[in-house]
């Protein structure tokens, strides 16, 4: 049994004529990439405020930090995203509606995938942000209390800043995971990277070929985006201070 | 806003538990069963001192962990039935059904996941455990099985546990293979009867309840655990 | 022949020298007590005797067997050789019980009903028969010393070998497994011993052996070992722990 490898297929062109197969999925790389900071962005803002609120003490505030978080942890990221492409539109006005489904391509599935990839994420980042502000010792935030500042205060100029410092492994490992995630939005019409690969071996029948290119350029991917992260972890990291063990975070 | 009609639900419950979530059940729980042996093998060739193996185990875990699940279960569906030629000396592809297929690709997926859990799990059992059962005679696979695994199993169950719950909502990622699981029920229902609002809200309410629930138990076992402690 | 007996072991971690040239030996029925300050090797001297740790140069035999030879049936030779631990490493998810019994069953192959009864008349002679179904958490220091002493027992070892058995005791805990040693000492067991517990020594012991940064500076029988040490460092090591 014989399988007829062809790496050439990689630079012959593609089913839109212009452009090599290669190429096609260096253009998937970039929307992964982009789908991915965007929804980052969403993730770390949202998810910060969530975490932090959750370490307040107003009940109620926490309450609602709590459920956000169980609500987006315990729905599938595919049937999330199939909720803000599918179902969203059609329960706000319907003005509002429509102009969301006519969106150009492949805007129409970019705006949904990244809303939902962002408030996916926002949700894991929430948890490890108060995590890392309960992993730190009590007697900061009374100290900060204590001299003075403010709650808010506080939280910037005290908790937080170590905080983001102790949870900077878990928070690279959720980048990871979200730039694989982005494959998920394949299935709302995002041609992403793995969704090129998919299409390279649809149409070439080189299957092997497209899946390892695919394959080899996340692990570039990988590689790259954990060294720059661990760069930025260790020149913001403060002389002296030996964190407390990383804040375990499992799941993909 | 449309009119909704949720008795599409009530006329496709029989369709969407008794096809789709019976299929989502088993292949949780048989990938759960299989991720777990396999990742644990993986977790001791990790640990062990023969350097290659340790190798071999860490290049499957690392290369797992960095490619998303969807491309592992392009990459398993379209290379298991050339593995399955192969190891049957066939001179062509068999053909392997989609339900054995997504067995082996959630396996060996989440196997890698397993295994971290594991071997943390066998690092946090103290030497001198590893050390009386030598030294009671005990060779290293009754080491292993009499005193470290069951241990380091029993230290673990919250976040295997938890892992599986991953491992549920995971599966739906079989949508994209045309695999009748919960979600590919909800699926074919909602494009049959042009009825995605109410079944894709449906699903979410399901996996929702299911996941959560299952976390709950989790966080009550943990507590007990913590207390027998 | 000596039952154990070591020649010129070595030891090495990376390029730090944990053993330097240690020779000595236990005849049988002997008791020898280890001591010598903190990381002078005391641990690793007595690990390498039943090869929980290899060694790189030397030899050691037990029993008139090579313990570094490869086509030595360690874990036989292990199940021979009694061992104790300094932070008793019962299996804690086996209930005292199934702790006697594991390694009769596992590695001598006996029936579980004969393992129960040896591990139970061990148990009974430490003191303990009524804690048979406990678990090791459910249980003081103290006693799951004594449990761990029933568990090597219940093996027949022909030697025993214990790493300061009684350091990480409560004062109060400490005589009672203590005792239970002097009662195995004055059978006739053969034992090496890493205390600092000197009344032991003076009490049982045949020889002792002082240890610093890994070589054996001392070998003398008690009573020389007590009376006048030759070397200054066990001198000043007496001193100190006399004094405490
Ligand atoms: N796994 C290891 N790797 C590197 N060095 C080690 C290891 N185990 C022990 N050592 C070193 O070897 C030396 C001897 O250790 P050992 O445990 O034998 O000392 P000890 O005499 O038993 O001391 P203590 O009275 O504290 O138990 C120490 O300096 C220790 O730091
Ligand atoms: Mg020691």
């Amino acid at each position: 049994m014989k399988y007829n490898w062809n790496w050439g297929i990689l630079w012959q062109t593609s089913i839109d004529g212009q452009n090599t197969w290669i190429m096609m999925l260096i253009h998937g790389l970039g929307w992964t990439l982009f789908a991915a900071l965007c929804a980052g962005v969403i993730a770390l803002l949202l998810g910060s405020v969530i975490g932090v609120v959750r370490t307040t003490d107003h009940k109620w505030l926490v309450r609602l930090g709590n459920a956000y978080v169980e609500l987006f942890r315990n729905i599938p990221l595919l049937v999330q995203l199939f909720l803000w492409f599918f179902v969203i539109p059609e329960l706000l006005p319907k003005a509002f509606g429509s102009a969301i489904k006519q969106m150009p391509p492949p805007w129409g599935s970019f705006v949904p995938a990244v809303i939902g990839l962002g408030l996916f994420t926002a949700a894991r980042v929430a948890e490890q942000v108060r995590a890392g502000i309960q992993s730190l010792p009590r007697g900061q935030r009374m100290a900060g209390t204590a001299l003075g500042l403010t709650q808010a205060q506080t939280y910037r100029h005290v908790l937080l800043p170590m905080a983001f410092r102790i949870i900077m492994p878990p928070l690279t490992s959720e980048t990871m995971n979200l730039i694989k995630n982005t494959s998920v939005a394949l299935t709302i019409g995002l041609v992403e990277l793995t969704a090129a690969a998919r299409s390279m071996q649809e149409f070439t029948f080189q299957v092997f070929e497209a899946f390892t290119a695919a394959t080899v350029i996340y692990i570039i991917v990988n590689l790259v985006v954990v060294n720059l992260l661990r760069w930025l972890e260790k020149s913001v990291a403060v002389p002296g201070f030996i964190g407390p063990a990383a804040v375990g975070g499992g799941g993909h | 806003m449309g009119s909704f009609d949720f008795d599409v639900i009530a006329r496709s419950l029989g369709y969407l538990f008794r096809e789709g979530m019976v299929f989502t059940l088993t292949l949780t729980a048989l990938a759960a069963v299989g991720g777990i042996v396999f990742g644990t093998l993986l977790a001791m060739m990790r640990l062990s001192s023969f350097k290659w193996l340790s190798l071999a185990a860490t290049g499957y875990v690392n290369l797992m962990r960095s490619i998303p699940l969807l491309l592992v279960i392009f990459w398993f569906y379209f290379l298991v039935p050339y593995i399955g030629a192969w190891l049957t000396g066939a001179a062509r592809p068999i053909h392997v059904g989609a339900f054995a297929s997504s067995v082996i690709t959630f396996t060996m997926f989440e196997a890698a996941y397993y295994s971290e859990i594991m071997r943390a799990g066998i690092q946090s059992i103290p030497r001198g455990q590893v050390w009386a059962g030598y030294a009671l005679g005990l060779n290293y696979w009754q080491t292993m099985g009499t005193v470290v695994l069951p241990q380091a199993f029993r230290n673990m169950i919250p976040i295997l546990l938890t892992q599986t719950i991953i491992l549920f909502q995971d599966t739906s990622l079989v949508y994209v293979l045309s695999i009748t699981d919960f979600l590919g029920a909800a699926s074919k229902v909602a494009q049959r009867d042009s009825r995605l609002v109410e079944m894709y809200l449906f699903a979410a309410l399901v996996y929702f309840i299911v996941s959560f629930g299952l976390s709950l138990l989790v966080k009550r076992l943990q507590q007990k655990i913590a207390i027998v402690r | 022949m000596a039952m154990i007996e070591l020649k010129d072991v070595s030891k090495w971690y990376g390029s730090f020298q944990v053993l330097n040239g240690c020779t000595t030996s236990v005849e049988k029925g002997e008791v020898i007590v280890v001591c010598g300050p903190s990381g002078s090797g005391k641990s690793t001297l007595i690990k390498v005797v039943n090869a929980l740790e290899p060694f790189q140069k030397g030899t050691i035999h037990v029993d008139g067997i090579s313990v570094s030879d490869p086509k030595t049936d360690l874990p036989k030779l292990r199940s021979r050789v009694g061992m104790v631990f300094q932070h008793f490493e019962l299996f804690p998810h086996l209930t005292i019980t199934e702790n006697l019994t594991l390694g009769q069953i596992k590695v001598l192959k006996r029936s579980e009903e004969e393992a129960k009864t040896r591990g139970l008349k061990y148990l009974d002679r430490v003191g303990l028969i009524e804690q048979k179904d406990k678990f090791p958490g459910q249980l003081s220091g103290g006693q799951q010393q004594r449990v761990a002493i029933a568990r090597a027992l219940s093996m027949d070892p022909i030697c025993m070998l214990f790493d300061e058995p009684t350091s990480a005791l409560d004062p109060e805990m400490i005589n009672e497994v203590l005792d239970v040693m002097v009662g195995l000492a004055k059978e006739g067991m053969t034992m090496m011993v890493v205390t600092h517990e000197m009344g032991f020594a003076r009490k049982v012991a045949n020889r002792v052996i002082f240890m610093d940064r890994g070589q054996i500076v001392e070998d003398a029988s008690k009573d020389d070992f007590f009376g006048k040490p030759r070397s200054e460092r066990a001198q000043q090591f007496l001193a100190k722990i006399l004094h405490n």
